[in-house]
């Protein structure tokens, strides 16, 4: 199903949760939406549902104003963040509920529950109830249940958050191409950059209440429109300063300077602002040159994360191997210029 | 504060009528050094919870001892302990201000009021709340709220020992940071014990300079973050520690060394060739590389996950995750891989097999 938000908002009293919004997703995509806690995430996807009816602006579905029907009279799914089951209902059970409200006969109920459990390794669990199975399994569960209307739009507003990290990734792993094969236009939101990364397809970035980009999730990543989007897809936080552009240099701060590109270089002088990704902030190597304090230093595995402030700026290196500092150590930090990502005055981005 | 000690330290939960008991810990021997900050990592279920719940006193283990400072305190209770603890979800007093939850454990153990004031602002400030002690607490976000639960268990400077029952689990990934941050500064001056609960290897392997492996009830690697990653002991941690897991693939022995479906590995040491029991050999993606020559493989997957790139390759049944640079080409014709073979380990019934001089 092909679903479109045509210049939708959505206001409690004085507040507005979500500004003018329009966004149209393909059929049988996949979307992310990523954004903070309260970016807009939940209420965009009640919207979608037909849970909220927007304050102005229309919802289409397949090119049709669907604005102010009910979510029974429409072919939606969802799937929360905390599992949601009966208790009291085996999992064979749970996930016929939805076929046995559709009026479906025994031997079709029977077929289509183990097909899904089948696809969720929930087979050997079919007769045990909820509160016997772990957590990854209990939202395999909830999942199969919302798979197995076949709904045209499911909905998941981050099913994977209150699961062990190790089941996530191999949940990750296994949920694009289920969500594939169901042919559904899937919406999913999440807190965490990497997910978005690891799930791939589309993502809208979200911030208070604003869609602030939408496209392919790796040219979102890799271009991100604004400053704002490159924000919210950063974990760490994306490193961030404001540079003076003189000819074809950038200065940021008295002592540290490097050549622009030639695009760049044609703009007029003045401020200009420059993100860089942390793992792009190197404490060895060649390149533009930094010196900062270190503020903490931690090792991760196989990696170590570096806070320094730069010049008032607090700026993340995350950097292969392990690289041990003091606390308010002085050292030099590089990275490579060609790793700038450049914004103009109104925080957009110089595609150079 | 104080060293802690574990010894044969067994629990099990009373089982279901006419079952046998099972035990949720089994035989724990474990010295908690004092002023180290140590991280509990294990799934759910592994036995993690319990094992904090022992060290508060909130249970009595079935067998075995706990020892604070060489006094046994297994039979002590909670309150008689000095135990601070910071649970998943904030315990917080809404009515009360920011200023008075936080003084409430100095207050309750009838601390001078100047004495009170001191620690409360000095704890305020460490935590970025200084600006809000006047407020109630039930004005503030679920964020600050957690702040005041771990400033809570953080104000009193007599604690034997601070626990962290997953903390930040309700605390938005942005924010994390800056709280992790501010958890391993603290320790760093105020050097108490702290034990650390996590299903995060991210939060564990940040946090701590000790990370507990638990798995199945037992202690499987105690270790700092780079042992856990370089030589994991077992093949869960090997599994567990880092993301994607460690590589592990059926082998054989031949001549001290590893065979993988008929294609000699070397490693840094020799094998015994009398070796009994499941044989497998460990490879993390990091140390697994495209290469001229090698195993034969196809290609099953590419994902680009921005800084680096995950391929999953397969050699006859079996799929091999490799680690690969954003900026690095993806062979596409007859691609093969090598193993570094400083980095390969062989495996039998799940534990490491140490070769003769290995490290």
């Amino acid at each position: 199903m092909a679903i479109e938000l045509r210049n939708a908002t959505f206001r409690v009293g004085a507040e507005t949760h979500i500004y003018e919004t329009s966004l149209t997703l393909e059929p049988g995509g996949f979307n992310i939406l990523l954004g903070t806690t309260l970016s807009g995430k939940t209420t965009l996807m009640r919207l979608m549902a037909g849970l909220e009816k927007p304050t102005t602006g229309e919802i289409r579905a397949n090119g049709k104003n669907v604005t102010g029907v009910p979510v029974q009279q429409r072919s939606v799914a969802m799937v929360y963040q905390a599992f949601i089951n009966y208790p009291s209902f085996t999992v064979y059970d749970n996930i016929a509920s939805p076929l046995k409200v559709a009026g479906l006969n025994k031997i079709e109920i029977d077929e289509q529950v183990h097909r899904f459990a089948d696809l969720l390794q929930l087979t050997p669990m079919l007769g045990r109830l909820p509160k016997e199975l772990s957590g990854g399994q209990q939202q395999r569960t909830a999942l199969a249940r919302a798979l197995v209307k076949g709904a045209d739009l499911l909905l998941l507003d981050e099913p994977l958050a209150n699961l062990d990290y190790k089941l996530r990734e191999e949940l990750r792993d296994e949920l694009p191409k289920l969500f594939a094969d169901t042919g559904a236009t899937v919406v999913y939101a999440t807190t965490e950059p990497l997910e978005a990364l690891m799930l791939g397809g589309h993502t809208a970035t979200l911030k208070e209440g604003r869609v602030v980009q939408f496209g392919k999730t790796s040219s979102i990543y890799r271009k991100p429109a604004t400053l704002e989007s490159a924000e919210v897809f950063s974990d760490p936080p994306i490193n961030t300063a404001s540079i003076q552009k003189q000819g074809d240099k950038a200065y940021l701060g008295e002592f540290v300077s490097w050549q622009i590109p030639d695009k760049l270089a044609n703009l007029p002088d003045g401020n200009y602002k420059i993100a860089l990704r942390p793992h792009h902030l190197l404490p060895e190597g060649k390149g533009v040159k930094v010196d900062g304090v270190v503020q903490l230093a931690e090792i991760s595995g196989s990696e170590s994360i570096i806070r320094i402030n730069v010049d008032g700026n607090i700026w993340v290196s995350q950097t292969h191997g392990i690289h041990s500092f003091e606390f308010g150590e002085k050292a030099c930090f590089v990275f490579s210029s060609n790793h700038c990502m450049y914004f103009g005055g109104d925080d957009r981005l110089i595609d150079i | 504060m104080a060293r802690i000690r574990f010894k044969n330290v067994m629990h099990a939960y009373p089982p279901p009528k006419g079952q046998k008991p099972v035990y949720a810990l089994k035989e724990i021997n474990q010295v908690w050094e004092d002023e180290s900050a140590y991280a509990l990592l294990g799934p759910s279920g592994c036995g993690k919870t319990t094992l904090l719940n022992i060290i508060s006193g909130l249970l009595t283990p079935s067998e075995g001892e706990i020892y604070f400072d060489g006094q046994d305190v297994t039979h002590l209770p909670t309150s008689e302990r000095q135990i601070a603890q910071v649970f998943q979800f904030p315990v917080v007093y809404d009515t009360m201000t920011v200023f008075d939850n936080l003084a409430f454990p100095l207050r309750n153990r009838g601390m001078d009021e100047a004495v009170v004031k001191q620690r409360v602002d000095q704890i305020a400030e460490m935590l970025d709340l200084t600006s809000s002690l006047k407020k109630r607490a039930s004005g503030l976000t679920a964020d600050g709220k957690q702040k005041i639960s771990l400033g809570r268990g953080l104000v009193r400077s007599d604690v034997n020992a601070i626990l962290f029952d997953e903390p930040l689990t309700v605390i938005d990934p942005h924010l994390k940071w800056q709280l992790r941050s501010k958890l391993k500064e603290l320790h760093q001056q105020i050097g108490v014990t702290m034990i650390y609960v996590t299903h995060d290897q991210v939060e564990a392997l940040t946090f701590a300079d000790k990370v507990v492996v638990m798995y199945d009830g037992t202690v499987v690697q105690v270790g700092t973050p780079i042992e856990l990653f370089n030589q994991p002991k077992h093949t869960f941690v090997g599994y567990f520690i880092g993301s994607p897991g460690m590589n592990i693939l059926p082998c054989t022995i031949d001549q001290g060394q590893p065979v993988f479906h008929g294609n000699l590995l070397s490693t840094s040491y020799p094998v015994s060739s009398d070796l009994s029991g499941k044989l497998e050999v460990g490879i993390r993606p990091e140390f697994v590389a495209f290469a001229d020559d090698g195993i034969p493989v196809a290609i099953d997957k590419v994902e680009d996950l921005g800084r680096y790139q995950v391929v999953t390759v397969r050699h006859e049944s079996e799929l091999i995750k490799i680690v690969v640079k954003e900026d690095q080409p993806i062979p596409s014709e007859n691609p093969k891989i090598q193993f570094n073979r400083k980095h390969t380990e062989i495996y039998c019934d799940d534990w490491v097999v140490e070769g003769d001089g290995h490290e």
